[in-house]
């Protein structure tokens, strides 16, 4: 995925995690196990999947897009209006592993969005801030 | 509870609307008459797509004569910020509570 085109509506939270990629994988997966860390939920690891997060503040709807088991996932994340998609990559490393988070906002087009979020959002905010340049 | 970036979302999700809130912001003011003649929709439509970006924040209009000229805010989408800095947090709290369920696992 291309750094630059999706920094403009894009949350990214990194760690380093001292387990290995796999038993992380399962927390990513196993759907007591995802309960236990960000909601209940009725996932299932197979692309096209939908599956929704249910929390008390309300619900939030998804669908797999992509599995490579103790690699990467990436669903869709569908909240207050806004279709996202968040990917999940975990690298080893010699502690552990890198866990990385992406969530970024996209055109309501999914092939789009799985081609990593090139255009929509980020053209939108490359646009702005030409606006915000010239009214200096 | 509506968030303002909400709103904000919904307006742009229609791709004709953001891409003619997209031209404003780059091509500056506009006519409807300009802006139809390049959305690839007709004039009540564009007409329509900017009253709701009107009503969201996200352009001005002003009259001259028989013309309305639009043109996008500024800061506008300042909101979609909040958003950022809220599932930030949100992300960050998870990830602390995914490191202790790992920890639980290894028991």
């Amino acid at each position: 995925m291309n750094e630059k085109s999706t920094e403009a509506l894009s949350v990214v939270v990194e760690r380093e995690i001292p387990y290995p990629p796999e038993k992380i994988w399962r927390a990513l997966t196993q759907p007591h196990l995802i309960e236990e860390w960000l909601m209940k939920n009725d996932f299932k690891p197979v692309v096209g999947h939908r599956f929704d997060l249910r929390a008390d503040w309300g619900a939030v709807d998804c669908q797999v897009l992509a599995i490579e088991p103790n690699k990467t996932l990436s669903y869709t994340w569908e909240a207050h209006g806004l279709e996202s998609v968040v990917t999940w990559t975990l690298t080893p490393s010699s502690t552990g592993t890198h866990l990385r988070m992406e969530q970024s906002g996209f055109r309501p087009d999914q092939q789009q969005a799985y081609q990593g979020a090139k255009g929509g959002w980020p053209r939108l905010f490359a646009a702005l801030e030409r606006l915000l340049a010239r009214s200096d | 509870m509506p968030h303002t970036y909400e709103v904000l979302f919904k307006t742009l999700a229609d791709p004709t609307r953001r891409a003619i809130f997209e031209r404003l912001c780059r091509e500056g003011e506009q006519t409807v008459g300009a802006l139809t003649a390049q959305a690839g929709v007709s004039q009540p439509a564009v007409s329509k797509h900017l009253g709701v970006l009107k009503q969201a924040g996200l352009v001005l209009d002003r009259h001259e004569g028989r013309q309305t000229h639009y043109s996008a805010r500024p800061g506008a989408l300042a909101p979609l910020i909040d958003w950022t800095s809220q599932m930030a947090g949100f992300w960050q709290s998870r990830f602390d509570d995914l490191e202790d369920l790992l920890k639980r696992m290894d028991q």
